[in-house]
């Protein structure tokens, strides 16, 4: 057991990218993060594929998040926290000194593990992205972004009425749609989203996850989720991870029914975690 | 061994049982004393103060002859004089000047001004025979209201037995009537306790904390944002921190001093005035307020600004779209609390010179003024019994405007919760 769980030196694999259909939209190349002295990621080599879902798995504190914030450089603000390495979105190093975070961060959105919508009105909760980013001049163009996004995140018909009311007011799940909506008014290329339904009731979850599958169309999407089920139910690819590096990365089903690594299998089948 | 053991946690549950019942007792007495206390010294400046609020009027029937004043100007017109005339009418069998200087004192030195007015705003009553209630003075104020013992010798009160008899007299017609003193809340100070009003101390506390909170908090809203937002959090910032809670805990005489030395000594800016006054209050508050404002950015959840930033909002739009926004209700309740501090301080104002004798209502902040709790010492270093009850109302006064101070920090911190 001991030695399964300890990280080796082929922690990440090579058997990956080759076994994957797809166009690649984020290469990610021999990535390390450090916070302070500690290393939270060693020697990540992941691709993330254009419209689907990747999910990230693994056992708590294994590095899904650090990875997830990597992407749309939020670890920038930790000030402990150094990344290493290359990641391209769209053959474009998004460490190079011609990168701006803020378009990085609009075309690399995010949705966090506890619904988070500003305390203002609904209609200002999603117009806050395209206006910072002056996306829409006019007034009439921002209400038809307004109603899109909504609409796309499945919240049209219950929030229609109630668009100046504060979005803090709607239910947890609402909340977390809402958040969503507000991430996809700035058509972001990419969505990450940190576990986007731990803190939702099934039912809520069962509708996150219906969304997730019908955005797939537009956007990529990434999502760390510690659900076994959600993976293989919303996911087509998916990556272990352990310990800081990447165990396994692969098609949703072959990870599922026949996992190459190990720790893999001890994981999917609730040995480890 | 099981009884044992029962035997111990039961005397042991005993024991807690009765060292929080013990502690309760205790917390409750605390509380009842410290609100008794509360209790007794608010009460005895309430009975003292109350009467202040009242002033005792004499009627005084007074022909206005319009061969002594011209109706083109009246302002002209020498009313003392008239006046000295009707009271030796009233009481036509006094002989000595001594007799007749003791009458005169029996209403207030500004009769005469006071009548003046009454006849410029109806003039047509000249020529005829009018009543006027005016002023009584303070020795007489005070005998009405009970403070004066007649039963100790003649020579020793205040208030001679001739005095007292005309004084009977003015009772007996119904020439005496106690009123609101709206003079006290209109008026400005003066050597005379029953002209004396506080208007002139508040409306110099108001410009004062004016003066203070528009340096203030701006200031320290800005110290605040750029030290928990924007600083490096290394060394320097937490030396910086320190020293913040450290000057928040420098006598408030020392920030007198300093305003001594550098407004009025290098700077020059005008000695006495609210305008320095509050620039040494905001000396004063500025720690209080960086305090409060760090604290209540510190309370923005972190959420928050993870969602305006994911969102690829700059540092400086997070904080000025959502987390000031956001703090906002706080940083005001900490600074209405600063500022409540600062109405109330008396000892740098004194160092700047706010404790000048000023009858002048001020206009604006480079007027001379005093502020309400210098009025307050001022007052209470008089030797007139007069002022012992305007003390005590100015003091209630202050309390009044401390409180409602406060109320309004409760209800914006209410609000600030309400939010999440
Ligand atoms: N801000 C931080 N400062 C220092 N160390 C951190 C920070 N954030 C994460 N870490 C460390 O990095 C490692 C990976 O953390 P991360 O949050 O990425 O894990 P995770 O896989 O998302 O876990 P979970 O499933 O519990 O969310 C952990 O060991 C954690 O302690
Ligand atoms: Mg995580």
């Amino acid at each position: 057991m001991n030695s399964v769980v300890m990280p080796n030196e082929l922690g990440t694999t090579d058997y990956q990218t080759e076994l994957i259909a797809g166009k690649s939209i984020i290469q990610a190349r021999d990535v390390d993060v450090f916070y302070g002295d500690k290393q939270a990621l060693f020697g990540m080599e992941l691709d993330i594929y254009e419209n689907s879902v990747t999910s990230l798995i693994g056992p708590s504190g294994c590095g899904k998040s650090t990875l997830l914030r990597c992407f749309n450089r939020m670890n920038d603000v930790i000030s402990t926290c150094r990344v290493t390495g290359s990641i391209e979105l769209d053959s474009q190093d998004i460490h190079a000194p011609e990168v701006d975070v803020v378009a990085l961060r609009q075309k690399v959105g995010m949705v966090f593990q506890k619904p988070n919508p500003f305390p203002k009105s609904i209609y200002d909760n999603i117009a806050y992205g395209p206006r910072i980013h002056n996306m829409t001049p006019s007034k009439v163009e921002l209400d038809e972004v307004v109603e899109k996004s909504l609409k796309r995140a499945g919240l049209w018909e219950e929030a229609k009425d109630r668009l100046d009311k504060p979005g803090t007011g709607l239910s947890g799940g609402q909340q977390q749609r809402l958040c969503i909506a507000r991430a996809i008014a700035v058509e972001p290329k990419v969505i990450l989203m940190d576990e986007p339904c731990s803190a939702l009731d099934p039912i809520a979850t069962a509708k996150i996850e219906e969304l997730i599958d019908e955005l797939r169309q537009r956007f990529t999407i990434i999502i760390v989720t510690h659900s076994m089920q959600q993976a293989a139910r919303i996911s087509q690819h998916t990556a272990f991870f352990h310990m800081g590096y990447l165990v396994e990365f692969g098609e949703t089903g072959d990870i599922f029914s026949a996992p190459k690594d190990e720790r893999t299998q001890n994981y999917i089948t609730g040995r480890i975690g | 061994m099981t009884d044992n053991i029962n035997i111990l946690i039961a005397s042991s549950n005993a024991k807690r049982q009765s060292a929080e019942r013990s502690f309760r007792v205790y917390g409750i007495f605390a509380i009842i004393l410290s609100l008794s206390f509360l209790f007794i010294m608010i009460g005895s400046i309430g009975l003292r103060g109350a009467t202040a609020f009242k002033q005792s009027f004499v009627q005084i029937e007074m022909e206005i002859p319009s061969d002594k004043i011209d109706a083109d100007n009246i302002k002209r017109a020498r009313f003392g004089k008239l006046l000295k005339a009707a009271l030796r009418d009233s009481f036509p069998d006094l002989k000595s000047r001594k007799e007749k200087k003791q009458l005169y004192k029996l209403i207030s030195s500004n009769a005469e001004y006071s009548i003046r007015d009454q006849v410029l705003q109806s003039p047509e009553i000249i020529g005829t025979k009018a009543k006027f209630w005016v002023r009584a003075s303070s020795d007489v104020d005070m005998y009405l209201k009970g403070y004066i013992d007649t039963n100790i010798p003649e020579d020793q009160r205040r208030i001679s037995d001739l005095q007292l008899s005309w004084i009977g007299k003015f009772q007996d017609a119904g020439q005496i009537e106690s009123r609101f003193n709206t003079r006290f809340f209109l008026g400005g100070d003066s050597r005379e306790p029953e002209q004396a009003g506080i208007l002139g101390a508040v409306i110099g506390s108001a410009l004062s904390l004016l003066v203070c909170f528009l340096i203030a908090f701006p200031l320290g809203v800005f110290a605040a944002v750029y030290l928990e937002e924007f600083a490096p959090k290394g060394k320097l910032s937490r030396v910086i921190e320190i020293n913040i809670n450290n000057l928040a805990a420098v006598p408030s005489i020392v920030f007198g001093l300093l305003g001594l030395a550098i407004f009025l000594n290098f700077f020059n800016l005008p000695r006495s005035t609210p305008l320095v006054g509050g620039m040494v209050l905001a000396l004063m508050t500025l720690p209080t307020i960086i305090i409060a404002s760090r604290a209540a950015l510190r309370a923005v959840p972190p959420s928050i600004r993870q969602a305006a930033i994911g969102l690829g909002a700059s540092k400086v739009q997070t904080t000025f779209h959502h987390v000031i926004p956001l703090a906002m209700p706080g940083m005001l309740t900490g600074s209405i609390i600063g500022m409540a501090q600062a109405l109330g301080e008396t000892a740098p104002l004194l160092m700047i010179g706010m404790v000048a004798f000023i009858v002048d209502v001020p206009q604006g902040i480079t007027d001379a003024a005093t502020a309400l709790p210098v009025q307050i010492f001022l007052w209470a270093d008089s030797p007139e019994r007069g002022f012992l009850e305007k003390t005590s109302a100015a003091i209630l006064v202050l309390l009044v405007f401390l409180i409602v101070m406060n109320l309004v920090a409760i209800i914006l911190r209410r609000r600030l919760e309400k939010r999440w």
